[in-house]
């Protein structure tokens, strides 16, 4: 009972906000309501039993992801007043596709079925918690997959670094070859200075 | 709650981001938000369905799809950056240089 009454909460603030996140006009509303939409999905995870997913999901996404998307929106002077222009003209449009596609994924729903040749579940057993049970699939059957997403994020983040980092020209930077490569004959010269006269 | 009410859930998040797509298309960082709406969607199916038929691998590619989102999103939002810096702009309708 208390399940359904989280699920119908977490579900309805879920929408809600992600209708807001669409529709504010302010993007840092859209931000914060993002977050807001996360939080409840968080929320949806812990019912489901998915707790590391969920603690997962709070810190990668509200932690980093989100904060990211403020920086960003924050750092950015933008016009957002001319961007939201065409938002009225294309609502037919927008909520044409909208609608189709809503209509073919319920329709799925409402008609799928799981196939008897399905593979056997990969759940450890024993009275495991989600986190360990979760790691004793993730580091032994997807142990590459789990491999190629630390690459993934390796990528990304020299991809991030290389795209906006700017040398600026004029700033005095150390040259360590040009520091190693000095020979004694081309940075000191030896000068016969003749007695009360000077160079 | 069965399966299905996450299912139709995780089928109204979706469809809210794709209009988000078509509603929002002058605006790139709305863009990027209803990206990782429609990949939240995603996610939450594959938990549903981990949890109601007892299999734990859909939560580990719902992890592998939270580690791509979060890479796509620092991506985009450097190119973002980058390209703020370069033109002064980022409104979509800019990004024609490659227009003949």
């Amino acid at each position: 009972m208390a399940e359904a009454v989280l699920f119908w909460i977490f579900s309805t603030i879920l929408v809600g906000s992600a209708i807001a996140v669409i529709m504010a006009r302010n993007p840092v509303h859209s931000v914060l309501f993002l977050i807001l939409a996360f939080v409840c999905a968080a929320g949806l995870f812990l019912i489901m039993g998915a707790e590391f997913l969920a603690m997962i999901l709070v810190v990668v996404y509200v932690g980093a992801v989100a904060v990211l998307f403020l920086f960003v929106v924050m750092m950015l002077d933008v016009d957002f007043a001319r961007m939201k222009q065409g938002f009225v003209e294309y609502l037919p449009q927008g909520l044409l596709i909208a609608f189709v596609v809503g209509a073919e994924l319920v329709y799925v729903v409402s008609g799928w079925s799981a196939s008897p040749k399905a593979a056997a579940a990969a759940t450890p057993s024993g009275t495991l918690s989600n986190t360990a049970a979760l790691g004793q699939v993730l580091y032994t059957r997807y142990f590459y997959f789990f491999q190629a997403a630390g690459m993934i994020l390796l990528t990304a983040m020299i991809g991030a670094i290389v795209i906006t980092l700017q040398h600026k020209a004029g700033v005095k930077r150390q040259d360590i070859g040009a520091q190693v490569g000095r020979t004694r004959e081309a940075a000191v010269e030896l000068r016969k200075v003749p007695s009360r006269v000077g160079l | 709650m069965d399966l299905s009410s996450y299912l139709i859930l995780a089928a109204i998040v979706f469809t809210i981001g794709v209009a988000g797509i078509i509603l929002n298309h002058k605006n790139i960082i709305i863009i990027l938000m209803s990206v990782e709406l429609i990949l939240l969607a995603v996610n939450l199916n594959l938990v549903a369905f981990s949890t109601f038929k007892g299999d734990l691998t859909g939560q580990a590619f719902a992890l592998f799809i939270l580690t791509v989102a979060a890479a796509e999103a620092a991506i985009g939002l450097a190119i973002l950056v980058a390209y703020y810096r370069n033109r002064g702009s980022i409104a979509v309708e800019d990004i024609n240089s490659l227009k003949g």
